[in-house]
């Protein structure tokens, strides 16, 4: 009895783990059935096309770009059902439609950057979904040309014709020989004394033109310092020491210095060795003018020019052996490094403008002298922009959010 | 003439120059020009090579004082010079890329050049040091101004500053000193760096102008007296 109520027992454990498993079979071939539905269902989507592309030449080119533009596909909403868009395009007079770029859902122009001017294109437009794509629109045929003159960039001209004419404008009067005040610079007022400790000490002088090539108004800036500077060490008779990191900045360099030892009568005393060329490397040359100064011991140090990461540690170098230093440059990064290390620093315009400081001409002090109205207008342009975008962000009114958009066309540069 | 052909040149690349930026028919010869400086430059590279192999050969001649180091500045210039262009150790033929992988102007460049390169540069932690500290002594206001403003920013930037103040409340939390730091740098600095910036872009403009209208000459050795 026992036995067959445990056998019974038995029995209905299995029928029931049979049910069960049957259920499981069928729920997942159930969940199969569905999960081939949904694919099913999913395959047969097709996109809709977006409408109304247009095609334009890009202005102001040589022909070289043209804007595609259309609406966005109905199905280009936040449901994620399309993904994306890809632009086409062939020969007008041919039907040979390339692909040129995919965009994102939601965006709505594309700007094709390899046209070549003068030929006609049509453009294409289709929506893309996991590999399907809609119909393709098509653009009226467009031909991108060259124009003339690139209007986008009138405030540029504007803004550099009126610095440019203010420049010209007082060199013009200053040739008349109106004065002009033009205040100190005190790093420019410095060289000759640093000069003279470099006589007294009997030690050389030491001139680094910055790691740029001449193709840098930096460099040359500091190259015709080099000029002012190699004149008064003609005169005193002492050492000058140019190591470069440009073959043609050498060249450069050689002929100014030879040029001002003729101009002081002595050029006899001229050497090509004043000036020698060591890597175009930046940190090459960092050691190697480390090295000069460390077994040379010049008196005096001039960095005038475009500099890098080399700047602290050149003018550190030259502090640590005692070196009177003067500094000029136009990186702004690294001019706290040269204010740090050095004795005197031409900061920015100071760099460029010594030459004309120096040379005490009315017709190069007249230029500085433009610089300041440039100056003056940046001023006035600043306190216009603040004062509009304040009062139009504070309490509106229709003038100064014109004044403060205005402002922001004015500055800024689209091409 | 010596004085008339550069400052022609000048004036008329200059002009073209500027021509090229405003008018996109002219926009190439800007460009040419660019190249013709870079074709320049490749043939000046020869002179600077020269004059290297001059200057220190003459050194080792002459015994001059701490002619060791020219030996060693001659043999790198020339092995680096051999291993570029004859390829040695390359493992593709003449022809193959001149920084191939196992080639010794690879192996060069990788085991020696970078590493001194490196060392220089790391330099530059130890410069930064010392230069701060003579900077930021309190001597007179204006260098107290620049203690106190490198104290926030040096706070800011590390994991201390937040440890030190952000007990602050959140309706105070421009006194956290990262917070502080941040309007320090889009502040006063970013306003100090764009007045520099925008004194640099005239200083440009008349530089190039007083070069172009032939103003300025020193930098081809004329009117220095």
């Amino acid at each position: 009895m026992d036995c067959t109520g445990k056998s019974q027992k038995y029995t209905y454990i299995a029928i029931l783990t049979l049910f069960l498993s049957l259920l499981l079979i069928i729920s997942s071939a159930n969940a199969v059935n569905s999960e081939v539905l949904v694919e099913d269902t999913t395959s047969a989507f097709i996109p809709n096309a977006p409408t109304y592309v247009t095609a334009t030449d890009y202005k102001y080119d040589r022909g070289e770009s043209a804007i595609v533009k259309w609406q966005l596909s109905s199905d280009d909403n936040s449901t994620g059902k399309i993904t994306g868009y890809e632009i086409f395009r062939s020969e007008a007079d041919a039907d040979n439609f390339v692909s040129i770029g995919v965009v994102l859902p939601g965006e709505n122009s594309f700007r094709d950057k390899s046209t070549e001017n003068g030929v006609s294109y049509i453009y294409g437009v289709v929506t893309l979904y996991n590999g399907r794509t809609s119909q393709m629109v098509l653009s009226e045929p467009i031909t991108p040309g060259t124009e003339i003159v690139n209007w986008n960039l009138l405030n540029l001209f504007i803004i550099g014709l009126l610095i440019a004419g203010s420049v010209i404008f007082f060199i013009t009067h200053a040739k008349r020989g109106k004065k002009l005040f033009i205040r100190k610079i005190a790093g420019l007022e410095a060289i000759d004394e640093a000069i003279g400790r470099a006589t007294e000490m009997g030690r050389p002088i030491l001139f680094i033109p910055g790691i740029n090539d001449m193709d840098d108004v930096q460099t040359i800036a500091g190259i015709t310092l080099l000029g002012r500077v190699a004149k008064v060490v003609a005169d005193y008779d002492i050492k000058i020491n140019m190591p470069v990191a440009r073959s043609i900045v050498m060249t450069v360099g050689r002929e100014t210095i030879k040029e001002a030892y003729v101009s002081a009568g002595r050029p006899d005393a001229y050497s090509d060795d004043m000036v020698h060329y060591i890597t175009d490397e930046q940190f090459g040359y960092v050691a190697a003018v480390d090295g000069i100064m460390v077994r040379e011991k010049p008196a005096t140090c001039f960095y005038l020019g475009a500099f890098f990461a080399e700047s602290l540690i050149l003018a550190e170098t030259g502090n640590s052996v005692g070196a009177i230093q003067i500094a000029g440059t136009a990186m702004p990064a690294q001019l706290p490094f040269f204010v740090a290390a050095c004795d005197y620093t031409l900061i920015g315009e100071e760099l460029f403008a010594a030459s004309a400081y120096l040379s005490n001409e009315p017709k190069q002090l007249g230029s500085l002298k433009g610089q300041d109205v440039g100056k003056f207008m940046a001023m006035m342009a600043i306190a216009l922009g603040v004062f509009g975008a304040t009062i139009a962000e504070a309490w509106g009114g229709s003038f100064f959010i014109w004044l403060d958009e205005f402002m922001h066309r004015l500055f800024t540069i689209t091409n | 003439m010596k004085k008339q052909v550069p400052l022609t040149i000048t004036f008329i690349v200059g002009v073209v120059l500027i021509l090229s930026v405003f008018f996109p028919p002219v926009e190439t010869w800007g460009e040419d020009f660019s190249l013709f400086f870079d074709i320049i430059a490749v043939f000046a590279f020869f002179l600077g090579g020269g004059n290297l192999i001059r200057v220190h050969t003459e050194r080792i001649a002459k015994k001059k004082k701490d002619w060791g180091f020219s030996i060693i500045t001659i043999l790198g210039f020339l092995i680096m010079l051999a291993a570029g262009l004859f390829k040695l150790w390359n493992p593709g033929d003449i022809s193959a890329d001149v920084a191939a992988t196992g080639s010794l102007f690879q192996l060069l460049y990788d085991w020696m050049f970078n590493p001194l390169g490196a060392t220089m540069y790391s330099l530059l932690a130890f410069y930064v040091a010392s230069a701060s500290y003579r900077a930021f002594r309190a001597k007179n206001r204006d260098a107290t101004i620049l203690l106190i403003a490198a104290f926030i920013i040096l706070l800011g930037r590390t994991p201390l500053g937040m440890y030190a103040t952000g007990w602050i409340p959140e309706s105070f939390s421009v006194l956290q000193i990262p917070n502080l730091a941040i309007w320090v740098m889009t502040s006063p600095n970013l306003a100090g760096q764009r007045a520099i910036m925008i004194g640099i872009a005239l200083g440009v403009v008349a530089m190039s102008l007083r070069l172009i209208l032939g103003v300025e000459r020193t930098y081809l050795g004329m009117d220095i007296d």
